[in-house]
Protein backbone atom coordinates (compact mmCIF):
# COMPACT_ATOMS: atom_id res chain seq x y z
CA UNK A 1 0.00 0.00 0.00
CA UNK A 2 1.08 3.51 -1.14
CA UNK A 3 1.54 6.42 1.84
CA UNK A 4 0.21 8.80 0.25
CA UNK A 5 0.26 12.73 1.42
CA UNK A 6 -2.22 15.77 -0.36
CA UNK A 7 -2.05 19.24 -0.15
CA UNK A 8 -0.45 18.80 3.76
CA UNK A 9 -0.24 21.70 5.84
CA UNK A 10 1.51 21.98 9.19
CA UNK A 11 2.67 24.07 11.94
CA UNK A 12 5.23 24.03 14.39
CA UNK A 13 4.39 25.52 17.65
CA UNK A 14 1.35 27.14 16.48
CA UNK A 15 2.96 28.97 13.33
CA UNK A 16 2.51 27.29 9.58
CA UNK A 17 5.69 26.01 7.74
CA UNK A 18 4.54 23.79 5.29
CA UNK A 19 1.42 23.94 3.13
CA UNK A 20 1.07 22.16 -0.36
CA UNK A 21 2.93 19.46 0.22
CA UNK A 22 2.06 16.68 -1.73
CA UNK A 23 3.82 13.44 -2.41
CA UNK A 24 3.26 9.51 -2.70
CA UNK A 25 5.85 6.88 -1.25
CA UNK A 26 5.39 3.95 -3.26
CA UNK A 27 6.37 0.76 -1.65
CA UNK A 28 10.05 -0.19 -2.33
CA UNK A 29 10.87 3.09 -2.69
CA UNK A 30 12.42 5.83 -0.49
CA UNK A 31 12.32 9.40 -0.34
CA UNK A 32 14.94 12.14 0.75
CA UNK A 33 13.55 14.75 2.04
CA UNK A 34 15.89 17.58 1.88
CA UNK A 35 15.45 21.63 3.10
CA UNK A 36 16.97 23.80 4.80
CA UNK A 37 17.36 24.43 8.95
CA UNK A 38 13.72 24.77 9.69
CA UNK A 39 11.68 24.46 6.58
CA UNK A 40 9.73 21.77 8.74
CA UNK A 41 11.60 18.08 8.04
CA UNK A 42 10.95 17.31 11.70
CA UNK A 43 7.15 18.92 11.64
CA UNK A 44 6.51 16.71 8.30
CA UNK A 45 7.95 13.48 9.37
CA UNK A 46 5.95 13.91 12.87
CA UNK A 47 2.51 14.86 11.34
CA UNK A 48 2.38 11.58 9.24
CA UNK A 49 3.86 9.63 12.31
CA UNK A 50 0.47 11.30 14.37
CA UNK A 51 2.12 12.92 16.84
CA UNK A 52 0.86 16.16 15.61
CA UNK A 53 -2.40 17.01 13.83
CA UNK A 54 -2.11 18.41 10.60
CA UNK A 55 -3.51 21.99 9.83
CA UNK A 56 -5.29 20.38 6.70
CA UNK A 57 -4.98 18.05 3.60
CA UNK A 58 -4.92 14.42 3.89
CA UNK A 59 -2.53 11.33 4.82
CA UNK A 60 -3.50 7.95 3.48
CA UNK A 61 -1.47 4.51 4.04
CA UNK A 62 0.37 5.63 7.57
CA UNK A 63 -2.54 4.58 10.18
CA UNK A 64 -0.83 1.33 11.91
CA UNK A 65 1.86 1.46 9.63
CA UNK A 66 4.94 3.81 10.15
CA UNK A 67 7.93 3.20 12.30
CA UNK A 68 8.86 6.63 13.27
CA UNK A 69 12.64 7.04 13.85
CA UNK A 70 13.07 10.76 16.02
CA UNK A 71 15.88 12.59 16.62
CA UNK A 72 15.89 11.05 19.99
CA UNK A 73 17.33 7.48 20.71
CA UNK A 74 14.64 6.59 23.21
CA UNK A 75 16.78 4.12 24.57
CA UNK A 76 17.25 3.16 28.52
CA UNK A 77 20.64 3.80 29.80
CA UNK A 78 20.41 1.08 32.55
CA UNK A 79 19.38 -1.27 29.87
CA UNK A 80 21.62 -3.86 27.98
CA UNK A 81 21.75 -3.80 24.43
CA UNK A 82 19.49 -6.91 24.40
CA UNK A 83 17.06 -5.74 26.74
CA UNK A 84 16.66 -2.50 24.77
CA UNK A 85 15.37 -4.17 21.81
CA UNK A 86 13.45 -6.79 23.32
CA UNK A 87 11.22 -4.10 25.17
CA UNK A 88 10.71 -2.47 21.73
CA UNK A 89 10.13 -6.01 20.37
CA UNK A 90 7.56 -7.17 23.01
CA UNK A 91 5.39 -3.89 22.65
CA UNK A 92 5.26 -4.33 18.63
CA UNK A 93 4.44 -8.06 19.59
CA UNK A 94 7.54 -9.29 17.44
CA UNK A 95 9.27 -12.93 18.15
CA UNK A 96 12.00 -12.53 20.14
CA UNK A 97 13.93 -14.48 17.86
CA UNK A 98 14.36 -11.61 15.21
CA UNK A 99 16.79 -9.46 17.71
CA UNK A 100 19.49 -11.63 16.70
CA UNK A 101 19.48 -10.62 13.08
CA UNK A 102 18.87 -7.26 14.17
CA UNK A 103 22.21 -6.82 16.62
CA UNK A 104 23.74 -8.32 13.40
CA UNK A 105 22.56 -5.71 10.47
CA UNK A 106 23.90 -3.29 12.41
CA UNK A 107 26.71 -4.81 14.17
CA UNK A 108 25.84 -4.57 17.42
CA UNK A 109 26.23 -8.71 18.63
CA UNK A 110 29.39 -8.23 20.49
CA UNK A 111 27.78 -5.57 22.36
CA UNK A 112 24.62 -6.75 22.98
CA UNK A 113 24.94 -7.56 26.91
CA UNK A 114 26.60 -4.04 27.38
CA UNK A 115 24.27 -1.35 28.82
CA UNK A 116 22.91 1.55 26.63
CA UNK A 117 24.74 3.90 28.59
CA UNK A 118 28.01 2.22 27.72
CA UNK A 119 27.75 2.91 24.19
CA UNK A 120 29.06 5.34 22.18
CA UNK A 121 26.73 8.20 20.46
CA UNK A 122 27.13 6.47 17.30
CA UNK A 123 26.60 2.88 18.81
CA UNK A 124 23.16 4.35 20.62
CA UNK A 125 22.05 5.49 17.41
CA UNK A 126 22.71 1.93 15.61
CA UNK A 127 20.64 0.79 18.21
CA UNK A 128 18.32 3.18 18.11
CA UNK A 129 18.12 2.18 13.92
CA UNK A 130 17.91 -1.51 15.05
CA UNK A 131 14.52 -0.84 16.83
CA UNK A 132 13.00 0.00 13.35
CA UNK A 133 13.79 -4.13 12.19
CA UNK A 134 11.85 -4.97 15.43
CA UNK A 135 8.65 -2.94 14.57
CA UNK A 136 7.42 -4.80 11.44
CA UNK A 137 6.18 -1.80 10.18
CA UNK A 138 6.92 -1.20 6.46
CA UNK A 139 6.90 2.28 6.32
CA UNK A 140 10.26 3.92 7.88
CA UNK A 141 9.72 7.76 8.78
CA UNK A 142 13.06 8.86 9.85
CA UNK A 143 14.61 11.89 10.97
CA UNK A 144 18.08 12.51 10.54
CA UNK A 145 19.04 8.98 11.26
CA UNK A 146 22.78 9.02 10.29
CA UNK A 147 23.85 11.77 12.80
CA UNK A 148 27.25 10.98 14.48
CA UNK A 149 27.71 7.45 12.00
CA UNK A 150 30.61 6.71 11.16
CA UNK A 151 30.97 5.86 6.98
CA UNK A 152 30.51 2.09 7.86
CA UNK A 153 27.66 2.44 9.79
CA UNK A 154 26.02 4.54 6.93
CA UNK A 155 26.61 1.71 4.82
CA UNK A 156 25.02 -0.50 7.45
CA UNK A 157 22.38 1.54 7.29
CA UNK A 158 21.85 2.00 3.79
CA UNK A 159 22.10 -1.93 3.57
CA UNK A 160 19.41 -2.01 5.78
CA UNK A 161 17.06 0.27 3.85
CA UNK A 162 17.77 -1.54 0.86
CA UNK A 163 16.65 -4.95 2.57
CA UNK A 164 13.40 -2.78 3.66
CA UNK A 165 12.96 -2.06 0.07
CA UNK A 166 13.22 -5.14 -1.30
CA UNK A 167 10.95 -6.66 1.37
CA UNK A 168 8.39 -4.54 0.16
CA UNK A 169 8.75 -1.56 2.70
CA UNK A 170 9.21 2.01 2.17
CA UNK A 171 11.59 4.84 3.69
CA UNK A 172 10.91 8.64 3.80
CA UNK A 173 14.07 9.92 5.50
CA UNK A 174 15.13 13.30 6.31
CA UNK A 175 19.05 13.74 5.49
CA UNK A 176 21.79 16.28 4.79
CA UNK A 177 23.68 13.36 3.37
CA UNK A 178 24.47 11.14 0.37
CA UNK A 179 23.22 7.61 1.80
CA UNK A 180 24.67 5.61 -1.20
CA UNK A 181 21.22 4.87 -2.47
CA UNK A 182 18.96 4.79 -5.13
CA UNK A 183 16.27 7.20 -3.90
CA UNK A 184 13.61 9.98 -4.87
CA UNK A 185 14.44 13.11 -3.59
CA UNK A 186 12.04 15.82 -2.15
CA UNK A 187 12.57 19.57 -1.87
CA UNK A 188 10.82 21.06 0.94
CA UNK A 189 11.47 24.65 -0.07
CA UNK A 190 9.06 25.36 -2.29
CA UNK A 191 6.29 24.78 0.21
CA UNK A 192 7.30 26.78 2.70
CA UNK A 193 3.95 28.39 4.06
CA UNK A 194 3.89 32.09 3.52
CA UNK A 195 3.90 33.88 6.75
CA UNK A 196 0.49 35.54 7.64
CA UNK A 197 2.22 38.98 7.79
CA UNK A 198 6.30 39.67 7.02
CA UNK A 199 7.45 43.23 7.33
CA UNK A 200 9.12 43.56 3.79
CA UNK A 201 12.22 45.50 5.43
CA UNK A 202 13.42 47.01 8.77
CA UNK A 203 12.61 50.14 7.21
CA UNK A 204 9.05 49.29 7.72
CA UNK A 205 8.85 47.49 10.61
CA UNK A 206 10.15 50.97 12.29
CA UNK A 207 7.87 52.78 10.66
CA UNK A 208 5.14 50.02 11.99
CA UNK A 209 6.13 50.16 16.08
CA UNK A 210 7.12 53.95 15.92
CA UNK B 1 1.70 -3.64 27.86
CA UNK B 2 3.67 -6.79 29.65
CA UNK B 3 6.50 -5.66 27.64
CA UNK B 4 5.97 -1.97 28.95
CA UNK B 5 5.32 -2.97 32.44
CA UNK B 6 8.32 -5.56 32.74
CA UNK B 7 11.06 -2.79 31.49
CA UNK B 8 9.58 -0.35 33.88
CA UNK B 9 9.68 -2.21 37.11
CA UNK B 10 13.54 -3.78 35.45
CA UNK B 11 14.45 0.32 35.10
CA UNK B 12 12.87 1.09 38.64
CA UNK B 13 15.22 -1.98 40.61
CA UNK B 14 18.48 -0.92 38.67
CA UNK B 15 20.80 1.67 39.57
CA UNK B 16 19.21 5.12 39.69
CA UNK B 17 15.63 3.57 39.24
CA UNK B 18 14.63 5.47 42.50
CA UNK B 19 12.63 2.12 43.62
CA UNK B 20 13.84 3.04 47.06
CA UNK B 21 12.79 6.48 47.36
CA UNK B 22 9.45 6.73 48.49
CA UNK B 23 10.18 3.53 51.18
CA UNK B 24 13.19 5.53 52.64
CA UNK B 25 11.33 8.63 52.94
CA UNK B 26 7.88 6.92 54.14
CA UNK B 27 10.73 4.81 56.64
CA UNK B 28 11.95 8.28 57.76
CA UNK B 29 9.02 10.49 58.28
CA UNK B 30 7.78 7.56 60.37
CA UNK B 31 10.82 6.71 62.23
CA UNK B 32 10.86 10.69 62.90
CA UNK B 33 7.40 11.43 64.40
CA UNK B 34 7.76 10.00 67.81
CA UNK B 35 11.04 12.02 68.63
CA UNK B 36 8.96 14.74 67.41
CA UNK B 37 6.00 14.50 69.48
CA UNK B 38 7.67 12.83 72.34
CA UNK B 39 7.40 9.66 74.07
CA UNK B 40 3.53 9.23 74.63
CA UNK B 41 2.34 6.26 73.49
CA UNK B 42 -1.36 7.16 74.32
CA UNK B 43 -1.10 10.17 72.13
CA UNK B 44 0.77 8.30 69.42
CA UNK B 45 -1.27 5.51 69.01
CA UNK B 46 -4.10 8.26 68.34
CA UNK B 47 -2.82 10.18 65.91
CA UNK B 48 -1.05 6.61 64.38
CA UNK B 49 -3.03 5.73 61.51
CA UNK B 50 -3.58 9.62 60.37
CA UNK B 51 0.73 9.51 59.98
CA UNK B 52 1.11 6.27 58.43
CA UNK B 53 -1.90 7.89 55.58
CA UNK B 54 0.20 11.65 55.20
CA UNK B 55 3.56 9.64 54.91
CA UNK B 56 2.10 6.97 52.63
CA UNK B 57 0.84 10.52 50.76
CA UNK B 58 3.77 12.14 50.52
CA UNK B 59 6.29 9.39 49.39
CA UNK B 60 4.26 8.59 46.82
CA UNK B 61 3.91 12.09 45.93
CA UNK B 62 7.99 12.09 45.98
CA UNK B 63 7.91 9.77 43.29
CA UNK B 64 5.29 11.20 40.99
CA UNK B 65 7.83 13.04 38.36
CA UNK B 66 9.46 10.27 37.41
CA UNK B 67 6.54 8.45 36.20
CA UNK B 68 6.65 10.28 32.43
CA UNK B 69 9.62 12.98 32.58
CA UNK B 70 12.41 10.02 32.29
CA UNK B 71 10.69 8.71 29.05
CA UNK B 72 10.21 12.02 27.64
CA UNK B 73 13.37 12.98 28.15
CA UNK B 74 14.83 10.52 26.29
CA UNK B 75 12.26 10.38 23.35
CA UNK B 76 10.75 6.78 23.94
CA UNK B 77 7.82 8.52 25.52
CA UNK B 78 7.48 9.91 21.58
CA UNK B 79 8.20 6.47 20.30
CA UNK B 80 5.70 4.63 22.20
CA UNK B 81 3.17 7.00 20.81
CA UNK B 82 3.62 5.80 17.83
CA UNK B 83 3.61 2.01 18.47
CA UNK B 84 0.53 -0.27 18.51
CA UNK B 85 -0.47 0.47 22.14
CA UNK B 86 -3.04 2.97 22.91
CA UNK B 87 -1.94 5.82 25.11
CA UNK B 88 -4.39 4.72 27.49
CA UNK B 89 -2.62 1.44 28.15
CA UNK B 90 0.72 3.04 27.93
CA UNK B 91 -0.92 5.71 31.15
CA UNK B 92 -2.32 2.75 32.64
CA UNK B 93 0.59 0.71 32.97
CA UNK B 94 3.09 3.52 33.80
CA UNK B 95 0.56 3.97 36.96
CA UNK B 96 1.01 0.32 37.42
CA UNK B 97 4.62 0.41 37.53
CA UNK B 98 4.22 3.17 40.08
CA UNK B 99 2.37 1.67 42.24
CA UNK B 100 4.18 -2.17 42.12
CA UNK B 101 7.11 0.19 43.10
CA UNK B 102 6.08 2.89 45.52
CA UNK B 103 2.15 1.78 46.70
CA UNK B 104 2.86 -2.28 47.29
CA UNK B 105 5.77 -1.80 49.51
CA UNK B 106 4.12 1.17 51.10
CA UNK B 107 1.47 -0.95 52.41
CA UNK B 108 3.83 -3.83 53.55
CA UNK B 109 5.78 -1.70 55.34
CA UNK B 110 2.89 0.37 56.99
CA UNK B 111 2.02 -2.52 59.81
CA UNK B 112 5.59 -3.35 60.50
CA UNK B 113 6.10 0.73 60.59
CA UNK B 114 3.38 1.43 62.51
CA UNK B 115 5.02 -0.64 65.57
CA UNK B 116 6.91 2.27 66.00
CA UNK B 117 3.56 4.46 66.54
CA UNK B 118 2.54 2.15 69.21
CA UNK B 119 -0.27 1.13 66.81
CA UNK B 120 -2.68 -1.00 67.88
CA UNK B 121 -2.10 -4.45 66.86
CA UNK B 122 -5.88 -5.11 66.12
CA UNK B 123 -6.66 -2.77 63.43
CA UNK B 124 -3.21 -4.06 61.67
CA UNK B 125 -5.52 -6.05 59.21
CA UNK B 126 -7.51 -2.65 58.15
CA UNK B 127 -4.18 -0.78 57.98
CA UNK B 128 -3.87 -3.57 55.40
CA UNK B 129 -6.67 -3.04 53.65
CA UNK B 130 -6.99 0.71 53.40
CA UNK B 131 -3.43 0.92 52.46
CA UNK B 132 -3.86 -1.59 49.65
CA UNK B 133 -7.34 -0.44 48.48
CA UNK B 134 -6.38 2.98 48.31
CA UNK B 135 -2.43 3.70 47.29
CA UNK B 136 -3.51 2.41 43.55
CA UNK B 137 -5.61 5.59 43.67
CA UNK B 138 -2.32 7.83 44.55
CA UNK B 139 -0.23 6.13 41.63
CA UNK B 140 -3.17 6.92 39.38
CA UNK B 141 -4.38 10.38 39.71
CA UNK B 142 -0.67 11.18 40.04
CA UNK B 143 0.37 9.73 36.88
CA UNK B 144 -2.48 11.99 35.81
CA UNK B 145 -0.47 15.23 37.25
CA UNK B 146 2.68 13.26 35.91
CA UNK B 147 1.30 13.36 32.23
CA UNK B 148 -0.06 17.10 32.47
CA UNK B 149 3.09 18.51 33.89
CA UNK B 150 5.40 16.08 31.62
CA UNK B 151 6.91 18.45 29.37
CA UNK B 152 7.41 21.29 32.08
CA UNK B 153 10.99 21.71 33.70
CA UNK B 154 10.87 21.35 37.33
CA UNK B 155 7.20 20.69 37.18
CA UNK B 156 7.45 19.48 40.72
CA UNK B 157 5.54 22.36 42.31
CA UNK B 158 2.61 22.63 39.94
CA UNK B 159 2.19 18.51 39.79
CA UNK B 160 2.08 18.57 43.59
CA UNK B 161 -0.25 21.61 43.82
CA UNK B 162 -2.82 20.04 41.02
CA UNK B 163 -2.59 16.42 42.75
CA UNK B 164 -2.61 17.07 46.15
CA UNK B 165 -6.11 17.90 46.45
CA UNK B 166 -7.40 15.18 44.23
CA UNK B 167 -5.39 12.93 47.33
CA UNK B 168 -7.75 14.49 49.75
CA UNK B 169 -10.74 11.62 49.68
CA UNK B 170 -7.94 8.99 49.59
CA UNK B 171 -6.69 10.34 52.66
CA UNK B 172 -9.86 11.32 54.70
CA UNK B 173 -11.43 7.28 53.82
CA UNK B 174 -8.01 6.03 54.40
CA UNK B 175 -7.22 7.30 57.55
CA UNK B 176 -10.96 7.13 58.79
CA UNK B 177 -11.18 3.65 57.84
CA UNK B 178 -7.98 2.72 60.50
CA UNK B 179 -9.59 5.49 63.24
CA UNK B 180 -13.08 3.79 63.13
CA UNK B 181 -11.56 0.55 63.50
CA UNK B 182 -9.46 1.71 66.70
CA UNK B 183 -12.41 2.78 68.25
CA UNK B 184 -13.67 -0.37 67.88
CA UNK B 185 -16.38 0.41 65.38
CA UNK B 186 -16.84 -1.15 61.85
CA UNK B 187 -14.56 0.04 59.03
CA UNK B 188 -16.38 -1.09 56.35
CA UNK B 189 -18.09 2.38 55.18
CA UNK B 190 -15.00 4.45 55.02
CA UNK B 191 -12.99 1.45 53.33
CA UNK B 192 -16.02 1.06 50.79
CA UNK B 193 -15.92 4.69 49.92
CA UNK B 194 -11.97 4.38 49.47
CA UNK B 195 -12.52 1.30 47.07
CA UNK B 196 -14.67 3.56 45.15
CA UNK B 197 -12.91 6.32 44.83
CA UNK B 198 -9.93 3.98 43.85
CA UNK B 199 -12.25 2.33 40.86
CA UNK B 200 -13.28 5.63 39.84
CA UNK B 201 -10.05 6.88 39.17
CA UNK B 202 -8.84 3.79 37.84
CA UNK B 203 -11.65 3.92 35.22
CA UNK B 204 -11.48 7.44 34.55
CA UNK B 205 -7.91 8.80 34.82
CA UNK B 206 -5.82 6.90 32.50
CA UNK B 207 -8.26 8.54 29.59
CA UNK B 208 -7.47 11.54 30.46
CA UNK B 209 -3.88 11.20 31.02
CA UNK B 210 -3.58 9.79 27.46
CA UNK B 211 -5.63 12.80 26.01
CA UNK B 212 -2.89 15.11 28.03
CA UNK B 213 -0.28 12.98 26.77
CA UNK B 214 -1.34 13.19 23.39
CA UNK B 215 -1.60 17.21 24.43
CA UNK B 216 1.73 17.45 25.20
CA UNK B 217 3.27 15.11 22.64
CA UNK B 218 2.19 17.90 19.67
CA UNK B 219 4.09 20.57 21.07
CA UNK B 220 7.62 19.17 21.36
CA UNK B 221 9.98 18.98 19.19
Amino acid sequence: MTLSVTDLSCARGGMPVLEGVSFTLEPGRVLVLRGPNGIGKTTLLRTIAGLQPALSGEITGAEDRVAYGAHADGLKAALTVWENLAFWAGIYGTPLERIKPALFAFDLYPLQYRQAQALSAGQKRRLSLARLLLTGRPVWLLDEPTVSMDAASVGLFAEAVKAQCADGGSALIATHIDLGLETDTLDLTPYKATPVWEFADRAEEEEFFA
Amino acid sequence: MIALLRRDLMLAVRAGGGFGLGLAFFLIVVVLVPFGVGPETELLRRIAPGILWVAALLSALLTLDRIFALDWEDGSLALLATSPLPMEGVALVKAAAHWLTTGLPLTLAGPVLGVLLSLDPAVVPVLLASLAIGTPALSVIGAFGAAVTVGLRRGGLLLSLLVLPLYVPTLIFGAEAVRLSAEGQGAGTALLLLGGVTLGTCALLPFAAAAVLRINLRSSA
